[in-house]
């Protein structure tokens, strides 16, 4: 039986194994090889200029600032994301009050709930970003709206995008709207196949809502609990985050630099200063950066087996 | 049933992350001389270029009578008719060249590769939000000098240069560090504060020649409920469309010039000052449209139309932009920017105008001359004419506004720049240092100060500060005036 057993395992690897070489290694080894040139992205000749890249990104407040606000997203984004949905699952799956008939059941209308969750979904990122663009904007759009509507007038309403110290709250309000629904559709799949006699027996010993969440839901979901951080971790350093803060903010990036991250202001070096090599220099700072989340995540998540 | 996290297969595992990033670095270093030739392509020599064909009176710049020609246009407020009709004429003029047009709104994500790997096409509208960086394109020997087509005969006088035919300033605009000239801005664009005279009307005022005036008819919109401003508040590089003609009415263009030269304190100077203070006196009196920091250029354009504020700062394709909502009766002008006091050192009318649509030609396209040639057709008095009547704007070619209607807000560009006269000021931070004129100044600047976040001299400081940085930094190509 294991004569051949490398091979059969090889045979099936080499293809995606070269693939993953090809459009996922080598574009990281030609941006670390790029980050030591002062490569301008729009002619072929460049020289080789060693650290001065990497000094002058140390220097940039402006990276700094990006940094910040990508690592702040990067925990906070996972946290409020998967918590909101961890008890939004839950209440739609096993929080609704005892009726006779079922041991646990969701509230009521949680089928309607579901759905609701799930709608921005099937939206694209650069659709939702519009649409709460204009849902922020402080003259006509509906947020205000509803603020002058509850009587609120002139210079209290708030600037929203337009203010520093809204405008990175108002990025983070977008994108857990806009990926709660996964999780809450992903989380009652888990919550689904845990199995039912568990709770009876929590319950018949009394336990609360509280405690069996904590006790049951929360352990035997923690798998999915645990990709679903590493998810959002990704999605909140990359694609996802830049393109709310590209279409939305001030400038974008703005205002004062209050938005901006590390995607965004690789995006910028490389497609609009024409300075690729720098870019490319930050890009290898998000990618040290994105590791280390993925190695937090993973020391952090690491636990016993649990089969049932 | 079903299993949670086993440790033995975990998948990836923190040591073995560390593993293979370690691998991935020892790999990278023998690569790199492999690499060189990988991305970035290869290039610079002259590689299938066409023969130049037979110089004559109707081809003066001997273009290659069968060598087909590469253009692409950028998508944008303008449209491309004008390019394709151009392209009609080119193929008409040289029956056996074929013009291969094609258009984006994506010119640097189309074109970046084609730069890279030496092979650009023949003519390109380097415009719009993805434009490539001139700086960068110039300082990398890029584009081709276009001095043989400013010297060529112009199509409707033979007896004409083309660069005898074009408006002040547009040859200079083109040129970066000395003699040659790599860009041929096509549209020429009006820049100052808009408004809607029907509005001044009802307010029974006229256009204010002062800050006293201005200030005095803000305060009478205020209590008609109107703002006096607004200004696109995600954009706030828009306020320069008024405040740098403003600081060069008060202190003269050196102060513009030595602020472009990146010298040092030229932010500091006296006249800088007065027009930032002015320009914070709106915000602290509340003259400003409220919520306009929040609002993007069509949203604070829409508010303007709608009659929501009186003036608003924006260039002349505004009104092609904005066609579609301000009224009929709008009678939409253009100011220049209200001066200061009598102290001021240039006359009211004083004004911002300079190219559009900047067209380049690759030092490395296979048809240069075609390319130039092209440019010729486009700079005749009957392109432009045409040019002007399909997109309400101006060309680089002086001119071309007779004989055809001329909507409000174009009459009253042509008869803003009559009134300017000598007086048409051309700052170039846009187009030498974007970064630092739309990012730095505009937003973390003037946007910041325009909405009561930081004084004038807190912006002054902050601005000089990064304009000394660009100074320092040697990774940026650095540009002067030419005297």
């Amino acid at each position: 039986m294991q004569h051949g057993k490398y091979r059969f395992i090889l045979g099936f690897l080499a293809i995606p194994l070269a693939l993953y070489a090809v459009f996922v290694i080598w574009p990281f080894v030609q941006s670390i090889y790029y980050s030591f040139t002062d490569w301008t992205g729009l002619s072929p000749d460049f020289q080789m200029v060693g650290f001065d890249n990497y000094t002058k990104m140390f220097e940039d407040d402006i990276f700094w600032k990006s940094l910040w606000h990508s690592v702040l997203l990067a925990l906070l984004l996972p946290l409020v994301t998967l918590g909101l949905a961890l008890f939004f699952a839950f209440m739609i799956n096993v929080g609704g009050r005892r009726r006779r008939g079922a041991a646990i059941q969701g509230v009521r209308g949680s089928g309607f709930y579901k759905i609701a969750y799930f709608v921005p979904q099937v939206l694209s990122i650069a659709i939702v970003a519009i649409l709460f663009q204009f849902a922020f904007d402080p003259a006509q759009g509906m947020i205000n709206g509803l603020l002058r509507s509850a009587g609120v007038e002139g210079d209290s309403l708030p600037n929203w995008l337009g203010d520093p110290q809204l405008a990175l709250w108002c990025i983070v309000a977008v994108l857990v709207w806009c990926t709660v629904g996964f999780f809450v559709v992903l989380f009652s799949a888990g919550m689904a196949s845990i199995p039912r006699d568990f709770y009876e027996a929590a319950l018949l010993d009394g336990a609360s809502r509280i405690t069996t969440f904590f006790r049951i839901t929360l352990p035997l979901l923690w798998d999915t609990v645990q990709s679903g951080w590493v998810y959002m971790g990704i999605l909140a350093l990359g694609a996802e985050a830049f393109a709310v803060v590209h279409i939305m903010s001030v400038g974008p990036g703005g205002p004062d630099y209050a938005t901006t991250v590390l995607p965004l202001y690789v995006y910028q070096a490389a497609f609009r200063d024409g300075q690729a090599a720098y870019a490319t220099t930050i890009g290898v700072a998000l990618l040290v950066v994105t590791l280390a989340f993925a190695a937090v995540v993973m020391r952090v998540g690491r636990r016993e087996r649990l089969e049932f | 049933m079903g299993s949670t996290s086993a440790r033995d297969n975990e998948g990836l595992g923190r040591r073995d992350l560390i593993k293979r990033s370690a691998a991935l670095g020892l790999i990278t270093v023998p690569t790199m001389s492999f690499l060189s030739a990988c991305a970035s392509g290869s290039g610079g020599e002259d590689k299938g270029k066409v023969e130049k064909g037979t110089k004559s009176d109707k081809n003066p710049l001997a273009v290659n009578e069968s060598a087909p020609l590469e253009v692409v246009i950028f998508d944008g407020g303008f449209g491309t008719q004008y390019a394709e009709d151009a392209n009609k004429i080119y193929e008409k003029n040289f029956p056996k060249a074929k013009v291969k047009f094609s258009k984006t709104q994506k010119i640097q994500s189309v074109l970046q590769p084609r730069f890279n790997g030496g092979t650009p096409p023949d003519l390109i509208d380097n415009s719009g939000a993805q434009q490539m960086d001139m700086g960068v394109l110039v300082g990398k020997k890029q584009l081709a000098d276009l001095t043989p087509l400013l010297d060529a005969p112009s199509v409707d006088d033979p007896s004409k240069k083309v660069r005898d035919t074009l408006r002040p300033g547009i040859v200079e605009m083109g040129q970066f560090d000395g003699a040659p000239v790599w860009i041929m801005y096509y549209a020429y664009t009006v820049y100052g504060v808009w408004y809607s005279q029907t509005a001044l009307d009802k307010l029974d005022a006229k256009y204010p020649e002062t800050w006293d005036e201005m200030l005095a008819l803000c305060e009478k919109a205020k209590k008609q409920g109107i703002a006096g401003w607004t200004y696109p508040g995600k954009h706030p590089y828009y306020l320069p469309f008024s405040l740098y003609p403003f600081i060069a009415k008060i202190g003269g263009v050196e102060v513009l010039d030595a602020i472009d030269n990146l010298e040092p304190k030229a932010w500091e100077h006296p006249a800088v000052k007065a027009a930032f203070e002015a320009y914070y006196e709106l915000y602290k009196k509340g003259y400003v449209l409220q919520g306009t920091p929040g609002l993007d250029h069509r949203g604070s354009q829409g508010a303007w139309a709608r009659g929501k504020a009186l003036f608003i700062p924006n260039g002349s394709w505004v009104e092609n932009e904005e066609a579609a909502i301000i009224p009929k009766d709008f009678k939409l002008s253009v100011g220049a920017p209200s001066g200061l006091d009598s102290s001021d050192k240039l006359p009211f009318g004083t004004i911002w105008a300079s190219g559009g649509e900047p067209f380049i030609v690759p030092a490395q396209a296979k048809n240069v001359e075609g390319g130039m040639e092209q440019l010729r057709i486009m700079l005749s008095e009957a392109s432009s004419k045409s040019f002007t009547a399909n997109t309400k704007s101006l060309t680089a070619f002086n001119g071309g506004t007779t004989g055809i209607t001329l909507s409000d807000g174009l009459k009253s560009g042509v008869a803003a720049l009559e009134k300017a006269g000598q007086n048409v000021v051309n700052p170039r931070l846009q187009d030498w240092y974007v970064k630092l004129q739309k990012e730095q100044i505009g937003v973390a600047g003037l946007g910041e100060m325009m909405a009561g976040r930081l004084t004038p001299a807190e912006t002054i400081k902050k601005i000089q500060g990064y304009a000394d940085a660009v100074a320092k930094d040697s990774s940026i190509k650095h540009f002067k005036h030419q005297k």
